[in-house]
């Protein structure tokens, strides 16, 4: 941890491949896509539920 | 803590190893049943309320798939039918796996409660409790009546979804679960029959392994007995037309003749192969026939009179 502060040490020693690079970028492709599909998918079932009534209730 | 992350081996997982660890094939099954218990269930439920208790309950089934491959890592490193899963391949690490598990499970849980309702969610939220925690990490390597009392998890999926329909439960989704819970000790002896070596290796007490082949044999042909009769309930008690009985009488008829051949076979593994491929079949057929019941029943009731 103490590395960092260290100015002859570059700031990370970690390098990653190409094959990481990519591995990594279309896993966060993925989970994007999957999250976004999770918000729509709350939204239309939000549509759904307030068209069959919900709003209509006596309060 | 710098040696330890000198030894982090930055991930190459692709997608495709995360979409592995869901175990799509048995998601396939788990999502046509719980479909099948959702369209018989009385009542009409939205299209997009049912895809998504669907949705929920094939990310459950995932979550779950993921979490056994975590737990099962060491013993499918040793088995030839699970050695190319991702962990053992080294594709994905066992704390990576239980991560994404996790995360999907509470995801799907939560989503099926406030999505549809809350007694679907509760069964989603038992069933992976039970294929993780009752099942993998107790009974699958403490003792031979693992995989029926594990069945459990797997029959449980058609109970979601009728209660995804109704907001309840009823006899009927019970026969359904019933059906899959009898259907899966036969179905998983006559895979263990030609893989014994397979689960000696990994120290798995599967019962050809305890208690030898000719037991085994004798216990697939004494639920094979039971599981005939309970295919041809739903008919019997009045809840499908003479379309399904007629199926699961003939399924249920080639089941038992085909278990009565296991029992006969000693050398080679030809009926065991037969038994557990047609035992595939003939749930799936089972449960079609009531799909295909149901809707022929919606399709008549509209017709004019």
């Amino acid at each position: 941890m103490n590395n960092s502060a260290d100015p002859e040490q570059p700031e990370t020693s970690l390098k990653l491949t190409e094959e990481q690079l990519r591995a990594r970028r279309t896993r966060s492709i993925a989970i994007a896509l999957a999250l976004g599909a999770f918000v729509v998918l709350v939204f239309v079932v939000t549509l759904v539920r307030l068209r069959s009534g919900v709003l209509t209730r006596p309060m | 803590m710098s040696v330890t992350l000198s030894r982090v081996e930055p991930s190459v997982a692709s997608v495709g190893d995360y979409v592995a660890l869901l175990k799509p094939r048995v998601m396939s099954l788990v999502v046509f049943t719980a479909l099948v218990g959702l369209v018989v269930a009385p009542g009409h439920l939205h299209p997009v309320i049912a895809f998504t208790a669907l949705l929920c309950i094939a990310v459950g089934a995932g979550a779950a798939g993921a979490l056994n491959m975590w737990y099962d890592a060491d013993i499918d490193g040793q088995m030839a039918r699970t050695a190319s899963r991702p962990i053992p391949r080294g594709r994905i690490t066992p704390g990576e796996a239980a991560g994404f598990g996790i995360t999907l499970a509470a995801f799907s849980v939560a989503a099926l409660g406030l999505l549809v309702n809350w007694v679907a969610a509760s069964l989603l939220a038992f069933t992976i409790f039970f294929y993780v925690v009752i099942y993998t990490a107790w009974l699958k390597r403490s003792t031979p009546q693992n995989i029926v009392i594990g069945g459990a998890a797997g029959a449980l999926p058609p109970m979601i979804g009728w209660a995804a329909a109704t907001g309840s439960l009823a006899v009927e989704p019970i026969i359904l679960f019933l059906i899959i819970f009898i259907w899966t000790p036969p179905h998983f002896w006559a895979l263990s029959l030609y893989r014994t070596g397979d689960y000696a290796r990994a120290g798995i007490p599967m019962l050809p392994v305890v208690a030898g082949a000719t037991e085994t044999r004798r216990q697939i042909l004494l639920y094979t007995l039971i599981l005939a009769p309970l295919g041809v309930a739903p008919w019997f008690l009045g809840y499908t037309s003479a379309l399904y009985g007629v199926v699961a009488l003939a399924g249920g008829a080639a089941m038992i003749a085909l278990a009565l051949r296991v029992r006969a076979e000693r050398e080679g593994h030809k009926a065991s192969k037969q038994l557990f491929g047609f035992s595939i079949l003939y749930l799936f057929l089972l449960f079609a026939m009531l799909l295909v019941d149901r809707l022929l029943g919606a399709l008549i009731g509209h017709l004019p009179a």
